[in-house]
């Protein structure tokens, strides 16, 4: 039994959904990072699955590149927050508010 | 099947030579001594001097390679030029400041080069998956340019802010671009227009993936109502990153804009022009009015860097050959004269403290007459008024709005210019008008390096009428295929 395309590609739209509303709502830093990592991964979810049911490569091989480069992000994102806690002690993005206008 | 020959390579040589330079500049700032280490900038200017050179050498070249992933036409070449003026102009201007504020950590000057790369490849690209990784590779460099002084607050604030909307941006495009390649099943440009002018496709799942790319790059070039992170950012990070992130990115974006929506949706066109039209009012309208009420030179010219994007998307309605034209030839003197009016920022900062604030700018006519005219030539150029670059550019660009029959867009943007002239002429106003305020504050710093570049773009903003003809036939032989 396969499962059929659309179940995936609800699946994908959810878990899109749910990290573009983390990214909007949540005030913790930590949380936008794992809701970045959601948004990347839905996408991913999207290209396996149509690159299942294409029966092209691309799809699978734009995934390896979008995991390597998401890998990066994280860790760029991780220093950048890093640096802002040894400076503010703090991670939510409320109490990083110095500029205004 | 992706062919790949090792003898195409030569036409990547703008690139590789980049990407050589950026990491000999890397690997050496750990070994060279803190006193010695301006001379790594001076590799990065060398660097990028040869990249241009190279991409001279290969102008007139018109390839597809490994398998269409990487296009190198007039267009793409267009775009290199416009890279090596960008990072040329970002590297000189951060040589003191980088020194006295920024710990001296000259893996800065790599950083910059590998977003250089990460440009070109945008403008290169001829397929998603290339667009992908060089606004990737751009991005990911400039959070880090941003967060450089990582012992200041407002440097850190400004990575964070830009980290977490960048992302999105690019995590809002692989899932259009995961769509569009359902869709088509292909993610080459050319081959998703042909699919698309082919027609046959789900026409609410198109705009929905179109939309997508769309807002991504929206977000690159800062279109409203996309821009939140812009005044923030800008004003947060280290000045000359501020100089080099408000014209590479969005030359970058643009070129993508471009090459995406002229060559692969032209058939689309009806569904995109309408969202191009709105996005350009909005960005007009809300750079150039919330930049009347700020105090901070650094945040207005933020804010006028948004009105600017506005402008420029004017010469996308309509999706005309001419309005691409102008688009080409405005980036180029955006590029410069935005540029000096962020060097003129550096050049005046002290030994302890920048000069940000309209106060700042008080009497400077008085007490430093030169960067007083140079920030005179700049503002007048953004403001567009002749004989200035800025001038020329927006001539062109509302040219081509009439031209293809948009007659009140073109009167919006003039009217906008118009307000844009009130918060321009408010700093010349401040320098010439009023008394200098008590001495005290200290002298600006000695800047060689980024006086050159000043007085280099202050030149050739002042200087573009007598270059205008062959500087338009570039532009204009430099189209993306339509």
């Amino acid at each position: 039994m396969t499962i059929p395309l659309s179940w995936v590609l609800a699946l994908s739209a959810v878990v899109f959904g749910i990290g573009v509303i983390g990214l909007l709502t949540r005030r913790n830093i930590l949380i936008l990072l794992m809701s970045l990592e959601l948004i990347l991964n839905a996408a991913n979810i999207n290209l396996v699955a149509f690159s299942n049911h294409l029966h092209s490569m691309r799809g699978n091989v734009i995934v390896v590149f979008t995991i390597a480069v998401a890998a990066a992000e994280a860790a760029v994102g991780l220093a950048i927050l890093l640096a802002l806690f040894r400076n503010r002690r703090t991670v939510n993005l409320d109490e990083v508010r110095e500029m205004k206008g | 099947m992706i062919q790949f020959n090792a003898a195409d390579l030569v036409w990547l040589l703008p690139e590789i030579i980049l990407f050589v330079t950026a990491s000999a500049v890397v690997l050496l700032s750990v070994i060279v001594r803190p006193e010695a280490r301006s001379g790594l900038a001076a590799l990065a200017v060398i660097g990028a001097l040869a990249a241009g050179w190279a991409a001279y050498g290969l102008s007139d070249g018109n390839v597809e390679l490994f398998s269409r992933m990487v296009i190198v036409d007039p267009f793409a070449t267009y775009f290199r030029y416009l890279f090596v003026l960008a990072v040329l102009g970002g590297v000189l201007l951060s040589v003191r400041t980088l020194q006295t504020e920024g710990g001296n950590r000259s893996e800065y000057y790599g950083l910059m080069l590998f977003a250089a790369i990460g440009m070109m490849v945008m403008a290169e690209a001829g397929d998603l998956l290339m667009v992908y990784i060089g606004l990737e590779l751009m991005s990911l460099s400039l959070y880090i340019l941003a967060g450089f002084y990582r012992r200041e607050t407002r440097s850190n604030e400004a990575a964070i802010k830009y980290f977490i909307l960048g992302t999105l941006a690019s995590g809002i495009f692989v899932y259009g671009l995961s769509l569009l390649y359902g869709l088509t099943g292909t993610t080459s440009i050319r081959a998703i227009g042909e699919i698309v002018s082919a027609g046959g496709l789900s026409r609410p799942a198109l705009v929905l993936a179109l939309a997508m790319v769309g807002t991504a790059f929206a977000f690159k070039v800062a279109a409203v109502p996309f821009h939140m992170w812009t005044p923030d950012v800008y004003e947060g990070a280290p000045t000359p990153v501020t100089a080099f992130m408000s014209v590479g990115p969005k030359a970058a974006g643009f070129a993508v804009f471009l090459r995406v929506f002229l060559e692969a949706f032209p058939a689309a066109q009806p569904d995109w022009n309408n969202l191009v039209i709105v996005l350009s009012i909005l960005t007009m309208a809300v750079g150039n009015i919330i930049a009347i009420a700020q105090t901070s030179v650094k945040r207005m010219l933020a804010y006028s860097s948004i009105g600017h994007a506005g402008y420029i998307l004017i010469g996308l309605v309509g999706g005309t050959a001419v309005g691409a034209g102008a688009v080409l030839f405005y980036l180029l003197m955006y590029t410069i004269t935005n540029l000096g009016a962020f060097g003129i920022l550096v050049v005046l900062q002290r030994e302890k403290g920048r000069v940000e604030t309209l106060d700042d700018f008080a009497g400077l006519g008085k007490t430093h007459p030169a960067a007083a005219l140079g920030m005179l030539i700049f503002l007048f150029s953004l403001t567009g008024i002749p004989p200035m670059a800025g001038f020329f550019g927006k001539f062109y660009l509302f040219t081509a709005a009439v031209k293809a029959g948009y007659v009140w867009l073109a009167v919006l943007g003039v009217l906008m210019s118009a307000v844009s002239a009130f918060y321009y002429l408010r700093v010349v106003l401040a320098m010439y008008m009023q008394e200098p305020a008590a001495a005290g504050a200290g002298e600006p710093m000695s800047q060689p390096s980024a006086v050159l570049a000043v007085t280099i773009a202050a030149f050739l903003t002042v200087g573009i009428g007598i270059l205008l003809n062959p500087l338009l036939s570039l532009a204009a032989a430099s189209l993306p295929k339509m």
